[in-house]
This record gives C-alpha cells, structure tokens and sequence, in this order.
C-alpha cells in the first residue's frame, strides 16, 4: 500500500515536471507577446512591463526563477492578463465553483451510467442492451455544445426556475450539471457494460449458479464489486478533468469556473495563468490517480498481496 | 461458427478453402445490424459532402451566398433546408461544412495513424529500457488536458504559418483565398493529430510487443532480415487490425475536437466553415429559428453516431475477445 502511494507520489511529480517544463517553453513559442495587445502601448512601456514581470531575462532564467518562486514561495505569480490579480487568487475563487459542478456532475453520471451497464450486461445481445448502449452511444454524441443550448432553449426559457445562463441563483447549478453528466454516464455505461460481461463469464459465477445462489444475490454480492473495476480506473482523470471545469459549458451558461481561464490564458498568452493551471490541473490528476488506485486496492484482493 | 459461411458457399466435392480473418471478419461485421447502418449512413454522408455539395456548387448554389429578403426561410420554403440569418442556402452550408469537418478528421487521423504506427511500432520491437523510456513520454504527454495542448499546438503553428502563407501571396502570387483557407486548416489538423498519435502508438507498441516474442518474428530475425524489413513486412500486417479499428475510432473524436474547438472560437475561421461553427452560430439564433441549430447539430450528431458504430462493429468483428465493452 505504502509502496503504490509512494510510486503515484513520485510518478506525479515525474508528470507535474514534464507538464510544466513543456508548457513553459511552449507557451514562450506562441508568436507576439502578453503586451503587444494593449491598446497602443509604446515600447517603452512594454519593455518597463517586461522588465516588471521578469520577462526581460533569458528563457533558462526566467524558467528556474518561476520554479525557485513556487518551490521557496509558494508563489504561481501574477497574472499578465489581468493587472494587479495573482494567479492563486483566480484559481482559488474559481476552482469552488468548477468543483461545485463537477462534483455534482459526477454523481449524476454515476447514478445514471453504472446501472445503464450493468443492465445492459444482464441482458446481453436482448433488446435492453441495446437499447441502453444506443442511448450511451447518445450520450457521448449529441455533445454539450448542442446540448445546452438545447436546455436553455426548452426548459430555462419557458420556465420561470433558472436563469437561462448565469450564476445568481442556486438552481443555476442544474442545467449545466446535467449537461456535463451525459458524457459520464456514457463512458461509465461502456465500461461498466464491459467489466460486467468480463466478471459474468468467470468461473466462480459460474459455480456460485450451480450451488443454487439466486441470481440476484450473485449479482450483488460477487459480481458488482470487480465489475466496477474498469469503471474507477476511468473515474480517477475523469474526477481530475471534470472539476477543472469545462469551457464549453462555463462558456453557454456563464459559470464563472476555472475552465474559461484555460482558454483566456492562451488567448492574452498570460504564461503565469496558464502555467499556474496546468500546475494545478497536474497536481489534482496526480491525487485522483492515487485514490482511484487506493479504491482499486480495496475492491481487488488480488491488488492487496501483490 | 465463422467458416461456416465459406462451408455453405463452397461445392460439397470441392477442397475447402479456408477463410481468411478479413472474410471472417466482414462476415461478422455485415451480421451486426448498428454497425451495417453506421457503415451506410457514413457513406450517404461522404457522397453528400464530396461529390453532391461540389456538383451543386458548380450548378450554381453557392454556400455563401447571401440573400437578406429571405431570411430564416423555413424548410421547403427556399433551397432544400432552408436558409439561415444571411440568407445563405442551409443546405449546402452543412454540406460545405461537412467537407471540412471531416476533412481535418481524415487528414488528422492519416497523420496520427502514420506516427503512432511509427513510433509504437518501434518502441514495441525494440522494448527494453529505451522502449520503456519513449512509452514512459507518452504517458507524460497524456497526462496534460487536450484543450490546452491543443490549443497552444495551434496557436504556435498558426504564427509559423501565417508567414509562408503571406509568402506564397506577396512573393509567389498565389490565390489569396485559397491560401488563407489552408493556413486556417493545416494548424487545426497538425495540432489535433499532435495530441492524437499518443494513445495510437499506446495501442500499436502493446501490439508490436507481443508479436516482437512470437515465432515468426524469431525466424524473420534470424534469417537476417533488417530490422526495418521485419518491423514493416512482417509486423505491421499482423498489427492492422486494432490500428484500422482504433483509426476509426479515432475519425469521430477528431470531429467532435475540430468543432469543440471552433464552438469556443479557436478552430475553423471564415471563409471556411465546418459543423462545429455552423453550430455556434446557430445557438446564437436559437431563439429566431431553431432550424439553423438543429440542421448542422444532427448531420454532426448523425456523423459521430455512424463512424462510432462502425468502429464499434468493426472491433467485435476483427477481435471478438475485446468486443465487450
């Protein structure tokens, strides 16, 4: 157990580095400059904004001082973009509001996902199967962006309980929750479908049938628990995306999360924004990797000698 | 239970033949009823976008142009689909749209399958630490959020090639329309496929891995065949069928990439015109006309639907162990 923590601890900081190291450099590449689209900034004051920010130095030093900033300071710097705001301020008044959705989100694509597969795994090649990965299949094609404007169109509209897009009231969570949980609960349909088919052939199933378990017992009681196992690998980076946010789905129904600053950040090439976010984003994958592993470990014995 | 299809064709007196895995293979593949008709409704879409939309365009129906006293016609009412805020005939704006759309998707999924066949061919065949060390990049690489890399791929490329493009304009001149249409088109695809081929050559190395311990590959090796020889001759044949799979798999998801990107803004520009822009545009007058939504959502929604159960259809047929999820 001990040895799987200390493996994922070190294993992230590994994908934490490259992360950082490629986008650093990379985001540096983009042609143009944080400064050149201010309206009519001289070059006088882009050199004294360069110099300001540190941006002045040579690409190598520039890169170890960002580094010795975090590492010593706790420090993601300021944003570029917009003047006068630290990068851990956007972060941390937008990550509760992606979180908030993502969690939400999350769990309802469990609730909705997990029983679509294992019914469509107890019924296999019958019509229910088909049935549910045809609206699996939905899932995962009618995406958010035709989706949502879809919701606002038929239920915001008419109906006097959300707004149509914003973030003032509390029922504006829903909307956009469910039209971020479609695309779960389709993969999660898929996988559970196939983990359940695996476990369903197995022979200890097929004992547990020939000793007389009822079928319903079978299923709950031996079945579910490794069927689910394909499933939570899947959960551990879908966990990490989707609590970043979504700029699709911040973007239609105003939500003022952490997804928008993504896109933002390359846009004004803010590199301290971007960075701080790919930093974070790095960090948070790491840790729903480790949990999903942990999980893991609990549901298979097997896991727990090796 | 595959060869009986082959027994039944064959004379009751004659030798019989043995069935290759390809007929095998489109024998279960023509019994899956989803895959069938995602395999039909991809080819309506193809002819529509490349032979139907040109031949109409040449008659005289052109995308782009405008008409403002019918605007928002509904259906039947002018053209065949309509027209949306401009005027502009809907028909052949999905149509022209499509061709791009699934343009960037083959031109990306050609490059991914092309590099990740590559490079997971060889990190497969050669294994050991160095094979280990190329993989272990891969895996980093798949760590970042697709948005972002994508994006920045983009948004790099793009300066490059604005710079050839003002180029072949000023210096070679070359038709300005045509150019700037590329110069649109070829840093959305280069960026998409440089995020794409990692999970391709995930799925080519754990292939070449298995095959680089089996007999054949042995013999190959000591018979002296180059490495190259055995790696393309007599490796990649028996690899083909998880990459014409995942190839398929992977068309769709390039679709849903170009027009995620163009709905947020960062994808297709004008003159060009793809699904996922068609579709921005027309959320913006969802409340005038539904149908300016609703048209180039289902042609994409339709697209994505056909090539996923095609690609699904073809995985159960071509490896029936892996067909259960």
């Amino acid at each position: 157990m001990l040895k799987i923590i200390l493996s994922r601890v070190i294993q992230t900081i590994v994908v934490v580095f490259v992360l950082v190291t490629f986008v650093f450099f990379a985001v540096r590449a983009i042609p143009g400059n944080p400064f050149a689209s201010d309206k009519a900034t001289s070059a006088e004051e882009e050199a004294a904004l360069k110099a300001y920010y540190g941006l002045d130095k040579p690409l190598p030093v520039q890169y170890v001082n960002y580094w010795k900033n975090i590492l010593v300071d706790g420090d993601f710097g300021d944003s570029l973009a917009m003047k006068g705001r630290k990068v851990s301020t956007l972060i941390s008044e937008s990550f509760p509001v992606s979180l908030k959705l993502g969690v939400i989100s999350l769990i309802l694509g469990m609730l909705i996902g997990i029983p679509l597969g294992i019914v469509a795994a107890l019924f296999h090649n019958r019509w229910q199967d088909y049935l549910a990965m045809v609206v699996a299949m939905a899932g995962i094609c009618v995406v958010a962006f035709v989706l949502g404007p879809i919701f606002q169109i038929s239920i915001a509209a008419p109906l006097d309980w959300f707004n149509v897009a914003g973030w003032s009231r509390t029922s504006d969570i829903i909307l956009p929750s469910i039209t971020l949980c479609f695309g779960v609960a389709a993969y999660l349909a898929r996988l559970t479908r196939g983990g359940m088919l695996d476990v369903l052939s197995q022979d200890y199933i097929r004992t547990a049938h020939a000793k007389g378990v009822p079928t319903l017992q079978i299923i709950v009681k031996h079945a579910i628990r490794p069927a689910l196992m394909p499933a939570v690998t899947f959960l551990g980076p879908a966990f990490a995306a989707i609590i970043t946010g979504s700029f699709v789905v911040e973007t239609i129904f105003l939500v003022p999360g952490m997804g928008q600053y993504f896109v933002l950040g390359i846009q004004s090439k803010d590199y301290n924004l971007v960075l701080g976010l790919v930093l974070f984003y790095g960090i948070l994958m790491g840790i729903a990797n480790l949990l999903s592993d942990i999980a893991l470990i609990f549901m298979d014995p097997k896991l727990r000698t090796a | 239970m595959s060869s009986s299809a082959t027994v039944q064709n064959s004379e009751p007196a004659a030798i019989e033949k043995g069935s290759s895995l390809w007929t095998d293979a489109f024998v279960r593949l023509k019994k899956n009823k989803l895959a069938v008709l995602g395999g039909i409704i991809v080819i309506v879409i193809l002819f529509l976008c490349f032979i139907v939309a040109p031949i109409m365009s040449m008659a005289g129906m052109k995308a782009n142009d405008q008409d403002l006293a019918n605007r928002f016609a509904g259906i039947g009412e002018k053209g065949v689909l309509g027209t949306d805020q401009l005027g502009r005939d809907l028909f052949m704006r999905v149509l022209e749209g499509g061709q791009i759309s699934l343009l960037v998707a083959f031109l990306a999924t050609m490059m991914t399958v092309t590099i990740g066949v590559i490079y997971g061919g060889v990190a497969g065949y050669i294994g050991g630490r160095i094979g280990n060390i190329m993989m272990r990049i891969v895996d980093g690489l798949l760590a970042m959020p697709f948005l972002i890399i994508v994006i920045l791929f983009r948004e790099i490329i793009t300066g490059r090639i604005d710079i050839v493009a003002r180029f072949l304009v000023n210096e070679w001149s070359w038709d300005n329309d045509t150019v700037t249409r590329f110069a649109n088109l070829i840093p959305l695809t280069i960026a998409i496929a440089g995020f794409g081929w990692l999970s391709m050559a995930r799925i080519v190395r754990s292939s070449a891995a298995s095959l680089s311990k089996q007999e054949f590959v042995e013999a190959a090796r000591s018979l002296g065949l180059s490495h190259r020889r055995i790696l393309f001759r007599h490796m990649l044949p028996n690899m083909l069928g998880p990459v014409i799979i995942y190839a398929t798999l992977t068309i769709p998801s390039f679709i849903l990439y170009e027009a995620t990107l163009s709905f947020i803004g960062l994808g297709i520009e004008p003159p060009n015109s793809s699904w996922g822009k068609l579709i921005m545009e027309g959320a913006n007058f969802l409340e005038t006309n539904v149908i300016v939504l609703a048209i180039p959502a289902v042609m994409f929604s339709l697209t994505l639907f056909a090539f996923n159960f095609l690609g699904d259809g073809l995985r159960d047929a071509l490896d029936p162990k892996a067909s259960k999820d």
